[in-house]
């Protein structure tokens, strides 16, 4: 049994730690599927963090927090918008830009408004987004098997945890379910079949990155007020590129994002698992390998060992009416 | 293609347009400062003053340059290939695996000046080995090549890191660092140039790295506008189909044009390493492969661009660090600030300003903004 | 009848300097066929654009049914009931059929109930019209006569009652051509308003009821196609009678410099778009191969250059094989006197960004004259360049200006510059006058027959049968991937049609 809750605790921070890489893959999978690449997810994760972070602080209030940071966060989307759709810019150096920005300036404003070191205040429980205990979870507890599942492994995670779970089938449904969903994946293919339908590519691209800019909030909301209790900086630690190489493991579709976040945020709490004890088998792992995993993967994919990621066929070239 | 744009005379093109974005970046820039309640203007005055006050000032802000010309050079001879080389942060870090390796094998037999030109190739080789990975399933393979290189910066942080604490660690330290070199592996510092020029210079870790930096820009130049090779770098840069039918292989032309990148990425770390720290260290990079973007935006992949676009960010690298000092609600944070708004302005929103320019020159001279001739666009 | 599906008044459209369309006047019956026909680049395609909504003119306007209106994206012209099909088409290439239809008029925000109308729609669609076509199926794997399907089930299935067609058959075999006039004669039945863009004369004869001819950006004429003629209509497109014969003495044929033995291709997909091709040019003639676009003739000129790879036959030049199936390589071409001056020379013939003196070494870069060692010899390139622009009258005479800053005619005579300056055995020319004023055509013409007399071997591919036929001492006729025949420059224009559309006579006739 020693095992078994052993696994139970393993998966259960793999679901924590697979949320932030989710929630960040399934924003780029709005915009890279409109053909708007975007690589500043990193950037925006973290804008969003610190705003969660900031007006948590302030007014006491989670929900607070997370507006705050969805502002901020759809703003940097737009500003990538306005870059690589309507002044039709170098969609990977907008992203570059948006990520330096959102390092430097998460820094230099927590630190002139709060003095902590770049910090946001630790925050008290009612203004964190807490533990939810599902109906029954203690009740169920020392059922075999099942119970630990139920009430450690399902039960117990914050409102956002479950939110992002069922983001998976909800944009699995906006995407080959909805008006939207048909028209974003047209336009990130063919932007001109989307023109001459009478659809307006800019204001289709627009929306697009706006999705990502509320779902990059949500995920740096979690970092700062699920995870954490406050901004700490750079908190993102390269979450934002773990996601974009989820996102092109997966080959931009929901259902497989899910999968392959679980996988990476797997290869993480393993990591701080098995840090400095041996494997059977293989010996001694050194944790820089696992940590370098998801990258290594993701490049091995590209290079087409395991099947090949075709990005979306207009993906990062601005859209210019044909003459 | 669809807004024709008016041609404009050579100097607004390639002063005043670069200019104008700089000067919006800094704009913004300041906005921030004013955000945290500081006075922009004092800060640049204090910024200025502590990049090239003084004779230490200025030895300190250019050797920042001499980091930040390596690695704009390393980006600009990838962006002439149509190639964008994020990796410029993993590569100059590898790099100076090859810089340490060589000093740690030789500084103790040989005089510094036959450890230098084995540790430039050292550098050279390394970055570019880093490189040619992602270079290789590019060509290849058809692997995005920006995913690949920013692939390959956190693997690099992660091998660098291994091999810091398990490997060249010398025994019974804690810090994650290589041992210190002695004379062998130690450049002469340029600070007496300074000097020579009536500046005093206390101890600056200005250092021969810089004459190399400068030379590798001269060389750069020469090799895309002045070699056979170079023509054939621009050539598949602009069109692919043309070099291929040109002759030009794309798989040797994609992989030597990042090995050159790669290699210059590489060389950035003899400044560090060699010139300054005489050890490897974790993380001696400090964001200059990054910097290395902003530089090549701003200086146009032109070396002549990228020399004063480098010095630019040394002193900002330099004067922040006063800043921060004077100013307690601005960090060194605020140059990654300034960074990315220039990378912005000068790279993504380039052509922002364009059109009003020219309208404003159309207005000024009508003849002197003759729309380009409408060639190359058959029915 | 007499009742006006479209009328435009004084629409002028400038891009840039260039004027593409100028005051233009237009009226179109419902219920008709109304055809207009111009030369490429004469104006035709902008200002259906802009009937579409897809491009704004600069002045005029526009009336539909006899009420003004105002047309300003495609979504106007969509509510108004005009639909086009485009010359490239525009599908979403890995949506299925059903998803392309419902694009931009799914009906809800929620498909579920909207993808059922949608399908019951393009039965009956399929039904009225005999447009048949599997709405699951996905738009890459259909034929491209299929893919036109779809783009015209998308318009009719906006309801438009006025369908502009640009240039619908240029990628059709004429049987998928045939059955294209027949569902278009079956939609102007229906009572549907048809407006057919082309630059080919038969096809206006054949399906219209009225033609208006375009010629560089104006509307020139407006007749019913019962009263005009073939002849008068082309005098009218080029506006003088221009000389297409050109002179030429008799070919004196040498030894076979370019051997071609079973050639095959294949593309990215795998399909065989060159067939076991065999064929020889001679020293001193120019062999022209004639075709629709899309037979075979760009992959058989790629192949036979080593900008691509063959699957599987043998190409000699000069009597020595070129290898073909593994790493070809373009220089080594060169080196042994095969010029080839491509059928693109925007995208491949040139880099429209470099400055002239460096296109006019594209290819030849490594020769050791404009070389000093690892360097470009700057002085020799130029010197090198000023000597081509004056030999060739290249405008402006400016060598260190940008290449996209010429014109058509001039960009092409930088090439042409380039590859008969290098005195090769074995000239290879692809669409030498596309998109090319007449004055260069007439200019690039006259060069191809002196290169002809100066004992070079020319293969020319083109998709103005009137060029081939004019330049060519012997024809071969590609279709779908195959050399289907071989004829003299004197056959009948007819003949060489037959056989463009896979159909030949002499057999026929045996």
């Amino acid at each position: 049994m020693d095992f078994f809750t052993t696994l139970i605790l393993l998966l259960d921070s793999t679901v924590r730690l697979s949320v932030p890489l989710l929630l960040a893959a399934l924003a780029g999978l709005y915009s890279e599927r409109s053909g708007v690449f975007d690589i500043g997810l990193e950037g925006k994760m973290l804008a969003g963090a610190f705003a969660a972070g900031a007006m948590a602080a302030v007014t006491g209030s989670a929900w607070a927090g997370l507006g705050g940071a969805i502002v901020v966060s759809v703003f940097f989307a737009l500003v990538h918008g306005f870059a690589s759709i309507t002044h039709r810019g170098n969609q990977i150096v907008s992203g570059v830009a948006i990520n330096f920005i959102a390092a430097g300036s998460t820094i230099i404003l927590g630190q002139a408004w709060f003095r902590q070191g770049g910090r946001t205040p630790s925050l008290p429980g009612t203004a964190r987004f807490g533990a939810i205990e599902l109906p029954f979870a203690d009740a169920v507890r020392d059922v075999p098997v099942l119970g630990p599942i139920y009430s450690e492994l399902i039960s117990g995670h914050s409102l956002i945890v479950y939110a992002a779970f069922l983001l998976v089938p909800f944009t699995w449904w906006v995407l080959f379910r909805t008006r939207f969903g048909l028209r974003l994946r047209a336009v990130g293919e063919n932007p001109a079949a989307v023109d001459t339908a009478g659809i307006s590519v800019a204001w289709l691209r627009y929306r697009a990155v706006m999705c990502t800019g509320i779902l990059t909030g949500l995920a740096g909301t979690y970092l700062a007020l699920a995870q954490n209790a406050g901004f700490v900086k750079d908190m993102t630690a390269g979450r934002g590129f773990i996601a974009l190489a989820a996102l092109i493991f997966a080959k931009w579709r929901p259902v497989p994002v899910m999968f392959a976040c679980l996988l990476f945020g797997f290869l993480d709490a393993f990591a701080i698992r098995v840090q400095g004890t041996p494997l059977p088998l293989i010996g001694q792992v050194p944790v820089q390998f696992m940590q370098a995993l998801p990258y290594i993967l993701t490049v091995v994919l590209l290079a087409g060992f395991i099947g090949k990621a075709i990005p979306p066929r207009a993906g990062g070239v601005p859209y210019v009416k044909e003459r | 293609m669809s807004a024709p744009y008016a041609k404009l005379p050579a100097w607004a093109d390639y002063g005043l347009i670069p200019l104008v974005n700089l000067a919006v970046a800094f704009l913004v820039a300041g906005l921030v400062v004013m955000l945290v309640g500081e006075n922009p203007i004092r800060a640049a005055a204090i910024l200025i003053e502590g990049a090239l006050g003084r004779g230490q000032n200025i030895a300190y802000t250019l050797y920042y340059a001499t980091s930040f010309i390596f690695t704009g050079l390393a980006v600009a001879v990838a962006f002439h290939c149509s190639l964008f080389n994020i990796g410029g942060e993993g590569q100059a870090y590898v790099g100076g695996l090859g810089v340490a390796l060589v000093c740690l094998a030789f500084d103790s037999v040989l005089p510094w000046w036959l450890v230098f030109p084995l540790a430039v190739a050292g550098a050279a080789v390394f970055g570019a080995a880093w490189a040619f990975i992602p270079a290789y399933f590019q060509a290849k393979r058809g692997s995005h090549i920006v995913i690949t290189t920013i692939m390959f910066n956190f693997i690099a942080a992660s091998l660098m890191v291994y091999l810091l604490v398990n490997v060249l660690k010398p025994a019974g330290s804690q810090a994650p660092q290589t041992r210190t070199f002695v004379e062998g592996g130690q450049l002469p510092k340029l600070n007496f140039l300074l000097e020579a020029f009536g500046l005093s210079v206390r101890s600056a870790p200005f250092n021969l790295s810089f004459l190399l930096a400068l030379l590798a820009a001269f060389l750069v130049w020469v090799l895309i506008w002045r070699t056979r090779l170079g023509y054939e770098i621009r050539m598949r840069g602009f069109s692919p189909r043309a070099a291929r039918y040109a002759g030009v292989s794309e798989t040797r032309i994609v992989i030597i044009a990042m090995l050159i990148s790669g290699a210059l990425a590489g060389m950035m770390a003899l400044n560090p390493v060699m010139g300054d720290q005489n050890r490897l260290q974790m993380d001696f990079v400090t964001g200059a492969g990054f910097v290395g973007i902003a530089v090549a935006l701003m200086g146009r992949s032109h070396p002549a661009g990228i020399v004063p676009a480098a010095i630019l960010f040394g002193m900002l690298y330099q004067g922040g660090a006063e800043l921060a000092f004077e100013m307690p609600n601005i960090s060194r944070d605020m140059i990654v600030i300034i960074q990315g708004l220039v990378i912005l302005f000068a790279g993504a929103l380039e052509h922002m300003f364009r059109p009003t320019i020219q309208t404003l020159f159309a207005s000024l001279s009508p003849r002197s903004a003759g729309i380009e001739a409408e060639a190359g666009k058959g029915s | 009848m007499s009742q006006t599906a479209i009328e435009l008044n004084g629409i002028s459209k400038s891009f840039g300097a260039v004027r593409a369309n100028r005051n233009i006047d237009l009226k179109i019956a419902a219920g008709t066929i109304h055809g207009i026909i111009g030369e490429n680049g004469a104006g035709k395609s902008t200002l259906m654009s802009i009937l579409y909504g897809f491009y704004q003119a600069d002045s005029g306007r526009i009336s539909v049914a006899g009420r003004p209106a105002a047309i300003k994206t495609p979504s106007d012209a969509i509510a108004l009931g005009i639909g086009m099909v485009h010359q490239h088409f525009m599908l979403v290439e890995n949506f299925t059929v059903l998803e392309n239809v419902m694009l931009g008029a799914e009906g809800e925000a929620v498909l579920n109930s909207s993808i059922g109308k949608a399908r019951a729609e393009l039965k009956r669609l399929e039904r009225d019209y005999g447009l048949e076509v599997n709405p699951d199926a996905v738009i890459e794997d259909l034929p491209v006569g299929l893919q036109q399907r779809v783009e015209i089930l998308k318009a009719l299935y906006r309801g438009a009652e006025i369908l502009i067609l640009d240039e619908p058959t240029g990628v059709l075999t004429p049987a998928e051509a045939d059955h294209l006039f027949r569902i278009l004669r079956q939609l102007k039945d229906e009572g549907k308003t048809i407006i057919l863009i082309t630059h080919k004369l038969r096809e206006i004869m054949a399906i219209t009821d009225n033609v208006s001819v375009m010629r560089q950006g104006a509307m020139v004429a407006t007749r019913h196609t019962a009263e005009t003629t073939v002849e008068e209509l082309a005098e009218l497109m080029v506006g003088r009678h221009v000389l297409l014969r050109v002179e030429k003495g008799e070919a004196k044929p040498g030894p076979v410099m370019l051997s071609v033995k079973n050639l095959t291709v294949k593309d990215a997909r795998g399909v065989t778009v060159v067939d076991t091709v065999s064929l020889d040019v001679r020293a001193g003639e120019i062999v022209g191969i004639a075709g629709v676009a899309g037979n075979g003739q760009s992959q058989l000129l790629e192949a036979v250059t080593g900008v691509r790879k063959a699957v599987s036959g043998t190409v000699t030049l000069d009597g020595t094989p070129v290898e073909l199936t593994g790493e070809a390589d373009p220089i080594d071409l060169r080196r042994r006197g095969m010029a080839h001056v491509p059928e693109d020379r925007h995208h491949v013939g040139l880099v429209l960004p470099f400055e002239e003196n460096e296109n006019a070494i594209m290819g030849y870069h490594w020769q050791d004259k404009y070389l000093k060692g690892p360097l470009l010899d700057i002085e020799a390139i130029r010197a090198d360049a000023r000597e081509k622009i004056e030999k060739y009258d290249i405008r402006p005479a400016d060598c260190r200006l940008k290449t996209a800053n010429f014109s058509g005619g001039n960009q092409q005579k930088i090439v042409l510059a380039r590859e008969m300056e290098q005195d090769p055995k074995v000239l290879i020319v692809g669409q030498p006058t596309r998109g090319v004023d007449v004055g260069a055509i007439e200019f690039i013409h006259k060069r191809l027959i002196d290169m002809r007399d100066q004992g070079k071997a020319v293969l020319l591919v083109s998709v103005e049968l009137d060029e081939i036929r004019s330049l060519s001492d012997r024809i071969l006729v590609m279709f779908a991937g195959r050399v289907v025949g071989e004829r003299g420059p004197e056959t009948s224009e007819g003949e060489l049609g037959l056989l463009m559309a896979g159909v030949d006579k002499k057999e026929a006739a045996e």
